[in-house]
């Protein structure tokens, strides 16, 4: 019979189970715990709500004067060049 | 902006001849996330420009003899990485980046062992976390930037590279050169963290 996880035991597998890295036995073993128990529910949703925030502090968008500069050292990379 | 594996031989012909444009297509495609790399290394944005440009300077220069082994991406991070290092041991900052894997050993648990004395579960949480109210995008942000900031370097890089930059764990792994369960062992730490500090903001 294999043991039921605790959910101190399955908070410290999360990340292995949203990497995928969990073999199929433990997978379902955190899946089952999952259905019964709330806590440990609404915790794995707090990882996947942190990983979104996290997504979001990306702002993509170079600084014009930063891009000039780069465009300018390439130019002059170029230049100097055999 | 994705630059996608295919095109990378034809970027780096084209760079080679010194084409303007593939070089700004690069630019336009890793420069911002190499700066908030940067900066996960040293202390003013000022410091991360220059580390950034010196990367792009080892780029050019490096690329003739660029062989394609590695992806294009790692291998410009990977030269980001060790620029912003020496940058960041010459600023003397207080925490040297000696080895990312010492950060990945020992015991850390994601969450404080006196959270689970449930007296009819063992193991079990003594109370549920409570779910958490919505929040102003920008609270959230400045909460998650703050913790992630507070991390130690290791669990900083590849939570940055990883979450905010969207780098796979393979990428990670190359970059870092780290072991795929070093990577996730960091990445869970810092994920932990950053949950934590969530939960204590939503509790305040």
């Amino acid at each position: 019979m294999t043991e039921e996880l605790t959910c101190r035991e399955l908070v410290e597998l999360v990340t292995d189970y949203l990497e995928g890295a969990l073999p199929p036995g433990d997978a379902a073993r955190f899946e089952r715990h999952l259905a019964i128990c709330p806590g440990c529910t609404t915790y794995v949703e707090q990882i996947r709500e942190t990983v979104r925030q996290t997504g979001r502090l990306r702002e993509d968008d170079l600084e014009p004067a930063a891009r000039d500069a780069l465009l300018a050292q390439f130019r002059n990379w170029k230049d100097l060049a055999p | 902006m994705v630059v996608v594996r295919e095109d990378e031989s034809a970027l780096v012909a084209a760079l080679r001849r010194g084409d303007e444009r593939a070089f700004m297509q690069l630019v336009d495609a890793y420069a911002p996330s190499m700066r908030r790399v940067a900066l996960t290394f040293v202390r003013t944005p000022a410091v991360a420009d220059e580390v950034v440009q010196e990367t792009w300077l080892g780029v050019l220069g490096g690329i003739q003899r660029f062989e394609g082994r590695a992806s294009l991406k790692t291998w410009i991070f990977r030269i980001l990485t060790n620029v912003a290092k020496t940058r960041a041991l010459r600023e003397a900052r207080s925490t040297p980046f000696s080895s990312f894997a010492s950060e990945a050993e020992g015991d850390e648990p994601a969450v404080e062992p006196e959270r689970f004395l449930n007296p009819d579960h063992p193991g079990g949480w003594t109370s549920f976390p409570e779910p958490w109210a919505e929040l102003e995008a920008r609270e959230m942000r400045g909460v998650v930037e703050q913790a992630i900031e507070r991390l130690p370097p290791a669990q900083r890089l590849v939570i940055s590279l990883r979450d905010v930059e969207g780098f796979s764990a393979d990428e990670v792994c190359n970059v870092l050169e780290l072991s795929e369960t070093n990577q996730r062992v960091l990445l869970h730490r810092a994920r932990s963290k950053v949950r934590a500090a969530l939960e204590e903001y939503m509790a305040s």
